[in-house]
C-alpha cells in the first residue's frame, strides 16, 4: 500500500508498504529517518517515541497506515538546523547521553513535558519519563538535563 | 573494496577544549541527541537483503532432519543456509574454546540455538520463509541441574568435554584447625538469579561482500579483533579479507563479548553476493547473547567473639549453560574474589562452572565477582548480628588495606582505604524520613493501595572488590595510532584505535589524553576498525587503563617526533633544548620558554606513531591452591542503601543510594559519575527486579514486559563520594570504575531490606513474595 504523511514539516510518501509495517519501520527503513530507535518494538522502552499530531507515541505501536495524512515529528525534527533544541543541548551538557540508544525517545518525551509544564518538579519529571528505559545512566544525569532545559526555557520566555 | 553504506560510522571531531581531568562534552553527543548517530541497526545500503535466524524451541534435542526446500522456494528469498553451508570451521567460541556451533547440527543444547539462516527482500518475508523450514527433532529431557552436573558422574553429558568447565580451589592455612578455635560460627546458602545485560541497542549489523572475495562487516561489538579471530576461520577466509568497522553500539555490559550475528550475516552476504543486514528484535536478543551466571553459594565463617574472622569455607556453583563462553574466567574471578576485600587467615574456596541446557551464560558487568559479593556481604551482616556488632564495624575489623594479603596470596600494593571509606559512607547524612502525604513516595508509587501503614525503613551497607583489566596471566594490551599534522592552519591530532566505544565515553577520554599530551585543541577520533592493532575488549573496566595508556604512549612518541622536528628547525641539537613539552599549541622549553608554535614546527610534516600498551603482567592461579598474583589492579566501592519496605505488600522503594568509590584519578568527572550511577542501577536491578526466569531450560520472560529493568521511578537519588588515591602503576594513577558499584549496590540494598524486615533474604532478586512470605 501507499502511505503519505507529514514528517518534520515535509510531506513524505512510501510505496509498497506491507500492511503489518509499523510507523517506526517506515520512518527508519523507508524514509531514511533512523533517529527513532528500535530497542524493544513492543511499547515498553520508549526509545521510538515520536510526536503524532502533537502527542508523544511509541512509533513501534502505530501501524504505518494509521499515520496516513497525519503529522509526525521525530527527534530529527527538533533541532533548528545546527541549533539544538534546549532539551538536546542539556542532554549533551549534563552527561545524560552514554550509549545514546534511549536518547532520541527521552529527548522527545522530555521536550513534550517541558512544553506542557514550565517548571516540572522531580516527581513530575520521573512520572513523565517513566516509560522510557535507559540502561546506562541510572537516570541521574537525565534528571539534571531536564531540570536544566526547563530552567533555560523558563528564563528565555 | 566494496561500496560504503549511506549510514555508516565516520570521523568524529571532538569539539571544544579539555584535557585529562576536565569534563569536555562527548564528541558523539550532538549526533546522538539529533538521532544522527549511526548505530549498527541503522546501517543501510542500496540493494541490501534482510537476514533472519531460525532458532531451536527446545533446550535439548537431537536434530534428525533439516528441510529447507519450501523456504527456499518462498518468493523474495535469496538464500537459506544451514550448518552444511558454513565455509570453514563449524564452531566458534571465546577464549579458544571453539565449542559453539555456528549453526547447530546433530543436537541443540539450549533454547534459541541458531540452526538456519534466511536472506530475503523484507524482514517479514524472511520470517515467513523461516516458518517453512522443516526441522525434525527428537526432543530430549533437558539437563538443568547444575549441582548434578558438577558432582554426579552419572549425569548425562551436555558437552563432549564433560559437564565441569572449571573447578578452581583456593586454599589458605588450615580451615579444619580454625574451626576448632572459632567462638562464633555463621553459615548461609545464597542464590543469584540469571541477570540479563539488557543493552537497549539490539544485536545487529551489516555485511557487505567485497570484490576480493572478502567481506566488510559493520557491527556492534566489544572486541573487534577477538571477533575476527573467530569469524575468519569459520568463513574460511584470511583475516585480511575481513574488514571490520565498529558501528554505533547501543550498550554492551558484557553481552557483546560473544559473537551473535557476525558470522551469520557474512555467510549470507558471501552466498548471495549482496549486502545483508541482520537486526534482532527484543525477544530474539534475549536468546542472542549470554547472560550473567546464576549462582548457588554455600558459605560458613568462623570468628572470634569480637568479630575477627578466623576461617571461610566456601562453595560457589556457577551455571554456564551449554557452551563455555567466558565461564573459565568467571569461575576464576568468583574464586579469587570469593571472600572479597577481607583479611581471613584460613580459607577454603571451591568455585565450579558447569555445563547444562539452561540459558548460556558468560560476561556481564562484574563478571563472577557480583555473585560472590552478594554472598560474602550477606555473611558479613550475619556475622555482625552474631557478634553484636554493627555492620560497618564488623567490616572495618576485617577490612583489607594496602599491604594486606588477599585470598590468593596477592598483596594489595596500591592504596585501599576501605575502613575509611566505610566510615565516610556511614557519616553521610541520611535522607529525611518518609513523607507519606504524597503517595508517589511510598513503595509501589502511584500504584500503592494503602496509606503506608506497613512501611518500614532500613539501612544497609555493601562493599565490592573488582579486578580491573584481564587477569590470570593473559597478555593484556591495547594499541593506538596517533597522527599529528596541520590541517587548515591548525595542528590536528587524529586518534585511531580498535577500542569499542559502547557508551562509556572512551572517545571523550581519548581526545582529552591527546590534548593533554600534545598541547593541541583539535582532536579527531577515527572510527574503530581492524586496520589498526588490537585494543582488547571494552570489558573488565579496562579501556581507560589500557587504551587510555596506549593513546598516552603513542602521543608521547609523537611528541618526541615533534621535538626532533623543532630541533631541526631551530638548527640546534635536541639535547641542548632542555626539558621540552607541548603546551597551548607551542613547543615549550622549561629553561628557555616558548620555542615555536607546533604548526610552524610541523609545516607539511606528518608525525604518526603507533604504540602498544601492556599492563604489569599477572600470573595464573595455582590449580590446587589458587595462589598467584592473578590481578593487575583492584578497585573498591562502598555503598549505603536506604529503603522503605511495605512489609504487608512486599513492595520495596529504594530511597537513596550513596556510594564511596576510590578511582585513583578523576579523568572526566561527568563520565565517571555516569559510570558509577549506571553501575549502581544495574546492581539495584539485580537486587529487587531483574531475573531471567527459567523452567525446564526454557526462558519464561524474554521481553521488557516481563523482564523488568529499573525505570526512572525505581532509581533513587544517588549521592557520590569519589576518592583519588592514585595507583602508581596505572596511567595517570587511574582505577577502572565501571564495575565496582555494580557489585556493592546489590548487597547494600538487600541488607537494607533485611534491616527493615528482619528477614533472612538469601536470594536475589528479592521478590514481593519473599517479603510477605506468601511463596
Amino acid at each position: 500500500m501507499r502511505v503519505t504523511f507529514t514528517v518534520n514539516g515535509r510531506r513524505e510518501t512510501a510505496d509498497d508498504v506491507w500492511e503489518g509495517e509499523s510507523l517506526l519501520y517506515v520512518l527508519r527503513e523507508r524514509m531514511g529517518l533512523p533517529g527513532s530507535k528500535n530497542a524493544c518494538e513492543q511499547g515498553e522502552c520508549g526509545s521510538c517515541t515520536v510526536y503524532l499530531d502533537g502527542t508523544p507515541v511509541c512509533a513501534c505501536l502505530v501501524a504505518a497506515g494509521q499515520a496516513e495524512g497525519r503529522e509526525v515529528r521525530t527527534v530529527e525534527g527538533l533541532a533548528d538546523g545546527d541549533r539544538l533544541d534546549p532539551v538536546q543541548e542539556a542532554f549533551v551538557e549534563c552527561g545524560a547521553v552514554q550509549c545514546g540508544f534511549c536518547t532520541p525517545g527521552l529527548v522527545v518525551q522530555a521536550h513534550d513535558l517541558i512544553e506542557r509544564v514550565a517548571q516540572p518538579s522531580d516527581a513530575e519529571i520521573r512520572e513523565a519519563l517513566a516509560g522510557n528505559l535507559c540502561r546506562c545512566t541510572g537516570y541521574e544525569k537525565i534528571l539534571d538535563a531536564v531540570r536544566l532545559a526547563a530552567a533555560r526555557k523558563a528564563a528565555a520566555s | 573494496m566494496s561500496a560504503t553504506p549511506v549510514r555508516a560510522p565516520r570521523d568524529i571531531a571532538a569539539p571544544g577544549t579539555g584535557g585529562v581531568g576536565d569534563s569536555p562534552l562527548r564528541p558523539d553527543g550532538t549526533l546522538k541527541v539529533k538521532g544522527e548517530f549511526a548505530y549498527s541497526s541503522d546501517l543501510w545500503i542500496d540493494g541490501m537483503l534482510w537476514g533472519a535466524t531460525l532458532r531451536s524451541p527446545h533446550p535439548r534435542a537431537k536434530i534428525v532432519s533439516i528441510d529447507v526446500s519450501e523456504a527456499l522456494a518462498h518468493p523474495g528469498v535469496a538464500a537459506v543456509l544451514t550448518h552444511e553451508d558454513v565455509p570453514g570451521r563449524k564452531h566458534f567460541g571465546l577464549d579458544h574454546t571453539w565449542d559453539q556451533p555456528v549453526l547447530a547440527f546433530d543436537e541443540v543444547r539450549h533454547q534459541g540455538e541458531p540452526i538456519a539462516l534466511v536472506a530475503a527482500d523484507h524482514p517479514e518475508t524472511a520470517r515467513r520463509a523461516m516458518e517453512k523450514i522443516r526441522i525434525g527433532y527428537e526432543v530430549l529431557e533437558p539437563l538443568t541441574d547444575a549441582r548434578r552436573a558438577a558432582f554426579d558422574p552419572t549425569y548425562p553429558q551436555v558437552q563432549p568435554r564433560g559437564n565441569l568447565a572449571r573447578h578452581q580451589p583456593v586454599r589458605v592455612g588450615d580451615v579444619e584447625a580454625a574451626k576448632a578455635r572459632a567462638e562464633v560460627v555463621v553459615s548461609g546458602e545464597y542464590q543469584v538469579g540469571i541477570q540479563d545485560q539488557a543493552f537497549l541497542g539490539p544485536e545487529s549489523g551489516l555485511a557487505v561482500p567485497a570484490e576480493d572475495g572478502g567481506v566488510d562487516l559493520y557491527v556492534a561489538t566489544q572486541w573487534m579483533h577477538n571477533d575476527l579471530a573467530q569469524i575468519a576461520p569459520c568463513l574460511g577466509l584470511p583475516e585480511e579479507k575481513i574488514r571490520m568497522t565498529l558501528s554505533g553500539v547501543g550498550g554492551a555490559f558484557g553481552g557483546r563479548e560473544d559473537l551473535s550475528m557476525q558470522i551469520h550475516a557474512a555467510m549470507l552476504a558471501l552466498r548471495t553476493g549482496r549486502p545483508v543486514k541482520i537486526v534482532y528484535n527484543r525477544y530474539e536478543s534475549f536468546f542472542g547473547h549470554v547472560h550473567r551466571h546464576p549462582a548457588e553459594m554455600r558459605y560458613e565463617y568462623g570468628a572470634t567473639k569480637d568479630g575477627r574472622i578466623l576461617y571461610a569455607d566456601v562453595e560457589i556453583l556457577l551455571d554456564g549453560g551449554a557452551y563455555t563462553s567466558a565461564t573459565m574466567n568467571v569461575v576464576g574471578n568468583a574464586a579469587s574474589l570469593g571472600v572479597g576485600p577481607y583479611v581471613i587467615p584460613n580459607i577454603r574456596i571451591d568455585a565450579y562452572g558447569v555445563y547444562t541446557n539452561n540459558p548460556p551464560c558468560g560476561a556481564m558487568r562484574g563478571f563472577g565477582a557480583v555473585q560472590a559479593c552478594f554472598a560474602y556481604e550477606s555473611m558479613m551482616d550475619k556475622l555482625a548480628e552474631a557478634c553484636g556488632l554493627d555492620p560497618v564495624t564488623v567490616r572495618q575489623v576485617n577490612a583489607a588495606s594496602q599491604g594486606s594479603e588477599l585470598a590468593t596470596g596477592q598483596v594489595v600494593w596500591a592504596p585501599l582505604p576501605m575502613a575509611e571509606m566505610l566510615q565516610q559512607a556511614r557519616d553521610l547524612p541520611l535522607p529525611p524520613p518518609l513523607d507519606p502525604s504524597d503517595i508517589r513516595n511510598l513503595p509501589g508509587g502511584a500504584s500503592q493501595t494503602t496509606h503506608g501503614e506497613g512501611v518500614r525503613r532500613g539501612v544497609g551497607y555493601g562493599v565490592g572488590l573488582k579486578n580491573i583489566c584481564f587477569s590470570e596471566g593473559f597478555d593484556d594490551y591495547s594499541t593506538a595510532r596517533v597522527r599529528l599534522e596541520v590541517i587548515g592552519g591548525e595542528a590536528v591530532a587524529l586518534v585511531h584505535t580498535a577500542a569499542a566505544e559502547v557508551g562509556q565515553g572512551l572517545v571523550t577520554l581519548e581526545a582529552q589524553i591527546a590534548r593533554t599530551e600534545l598541547g593541541v585543541e583539535r582532536v579527531v577520533i577515527h572510527p574503530a576498525d581492524n586496520q589498526v592493532g588490537d585494543a582488547g575488549s571494552s570489558s573488565a573496566s579496562r579501556q581507560s587503563y589500557m587504551t587510555g595508556g596506549a593513546v598516552m604512549t603513542a602521543c608521547r612518541a609523537v611528541r618526541e617526533g615533534v621535538f626532533a622536528l623543532a630541533a631541526a628547525k631551530l638548527g640546534r641539537p635536541l639535547d641542548t633544548l632542555g626539558d621540552l613539552s607541548l603546551v597551548g599549541g607551542k613547543v615549550v622549553s622549561e629553561s628557555a620558554g616558548v620555542l615555536a608554535a607546533i604548526e610552524d614546527v610541523l609545516g607539511d610534516a606528518v608525525v604518526e606513531e603507533t604504540r602498544e600498551y601492556h599492563h604489569e603482567p599477572t600470573t595464573g592461579m595455582d590449580p590446587v591452591t589458587g595462589r598467584g598474583d592473578s590481578h593487575t589492579q583492584l578497585a573498591l566501592c562502598v555503598h549505603r542503601a536506604v529503603v522503605d519496605v511495605d512489609v504487608e505488600l512486599g513492595l520495596v522503594k529504594v530511597v537513596e543510594l550513596a556510594a564511596v568509590q576510590d578511582v585513583g584519578k578523576i579523568l572526566n568527572r561527568l563520565s565517571l559519575e555516569g559510570q558509577i550511577h549506571g553501575g549502581t542501577a544495574q546492581g539495584l536491578g539485580l537486587a529487587v527486579m531483574e531475573e531471567i526466569v527459567v523452567a525446564d531450560g526454557k526462558v519464561r520472560n524474554p521481553s521488557f514486559t516481563d523482564y523488568l529493568i529499573p525505570t526512572i521511578l525505581d532509581m533513587p537519588p544517588m549521592r557520590l563520594e569519589i576518592l583519588e588515591n592514585a595507583d602508581p602503576r596505572a596511567p595517570y594513577g587511574l582505577r577502572g570504575a565501571g564495575e565496582p558499584p555494580t557489585l556493592s549496590s546489590t548487597p547494600a540494598i538487600v541488607a537494607a531490606i533485611r534491616d527493615a524486615t528482619g528477614l533472612a533474604l538469601t536470594r536475589v532478586p528479592v521478590r514481593p513474595e519473599h517479603i510477605t512470605g506468601s511463596s
